[in-house]
């Protein structure tokens, strides 16, 4: 695949380096010349001097042919721009934008950028999943659905433990997917199944449902 | 009217005093409060400090009951994320954006941003002049 980067900071300098190990045709545009350099030095002649937002640069890079478009300043701004200029005048199929402040994300879906990638919103996330304080951890958003995968730990005050799921007053559109019991094989929970303390459960949930899934499920 | 207008740099400052003159309702925002000292000394609309491409400071300026928004910084990239949420996540009537590169500017056309770039425009005037007898 032919990809184009914009941005030849860290993200965009080892982002470069792995897509070319894995045989991909790559090339960096930077406005900065000493960051270009640093590339020339260590992959060759991959990054060009140039302002990605602008179209004349972006038609001599080539970005017409391009698979993929990939915005990784740390100007959102920027990266939106670019990435729409790549969409709307080159009809690049996939554009994917850096989004620094976690805000922009949700406008960066609505003004048709096909993927964004919030790092702060990421690592936020791998904070949440690896502490054990948090009883409900949010595995997954399918945003365009509304729905996300949590997982819900029943620790000793949940009101859920010794009830059968049939019991429970679960939101409408939430379902319970699995159930991880100490040490055994994840099982699928049916409407009998009774919950029992530190069972893991995996569970599908619209947005609006998950204070509601909480209040059943953690209590 | 209301009108909310993005960035105090001269050409902010000069619309803001006009229209304000006019007996608009304006609400001109920049990210350095020093910008302010451009508008009009009789100037009576609000000069709110923060960023158009927030939406937060954008609701605070009053984005929801406005109608025109004019992005007029010196970033045409800004200009541009901030002209596309006022359009199409605060569906404000009458937005234009000022977008200095000629070509980004014709992108944004054809996506249905109106936007003025003053370098056609100036270069327009410039020939005219020129070539004028």
């Amino acid at each position: 695949m032919y990809i184009v980067i914009i941005g030849g900071g860290s993200v965009g300098y080892y982002l470069c380096q792995a897509l070319l190990k894995e045989g991909h045709e790559v090339l960096v545009l930077d406005k900065d010349s000493v960051k270009c350099e640093r590339f020339g030095d260590d992959m060759g002649s991959v990054c060009i001097r140039g302002d990605g937002c602008e179209v004349s640069t972006l038609a001599d890079a080539g970005v017409g042919r391009a698979d993929v478009f990939i915005a990784t300043t740390n100007e959102d701004e920027d990266n939106l721009v670019a990435c729409q200029v790549a969409k709307h005048k080159f009809k690049v199929p996939r554009t994917i934008a850096r989004v620094n402040n976690p805000k922009n994300e949700e406008i960066f879906k609505k003004l048709g950028i096909d993927c964004t990638i919030g790092v702060t919103n990421i690592i936020l996330k791998h904070i949440e999943e690896e502490l054990p304080a948090h009883p409900l951890t949010h595995l997954l958003t399918m945003a365009e659905e509304e729905t996300e995968i949590v997982e819900v730990k029943l620790e000793k005050n949940s009101k859920a433990i010794n009830k059968a799921i049939k019991d429970l007053k679960l939101p409408k559109d939430s379902v319970l997917a699995l159930m991880i019991r100490n040490g055994q094989k994840p099982k699928v929970p049916t409407a009998d199944t009774v919950l029992k303390l530190d069972d893991r459960l995996i569970a599908l949930t619209r947005f609006e449902d998950e204070a509601e899934l909480r209040k059943v499920l953690v209590g | 009217m209301n009108v909310i207008i993005m960035g105090c740099g001269r050409v902010g400052a000069q619309l803001a005093s006009i229209l304000d003159n006019d007996g608009h309702k304006i609400t001109i925002l920049d990210i350095n409060g020093h910008s302010f000292r451009r508008l009009s000394p009789n100037f009576s609309g609000t000069a709110l400090l923060g960023d158009g491409t927030d939406q937060e400071t954008l609701k605070r300026a009053g984005i929801k009951e406005t109608d025109a928004f004019v992005a007029v910084t010196e970033g045409d990239n800004r200009n541009v994320m901030a002209a596309q949420i006022a359009r199409h996540i605060f569906n404000v009537p009458k937005v234009i954006c000022r977008i200095y590169d000629p070509l980004r500017k014709d992108v944004y056309e054809a996506i249905g941003i109106e936007t003025i770039s003053p370098t056609t425009v100036f270069a327009q005037l410039l020939k005219e002049k020129l070539l004028a007898k």
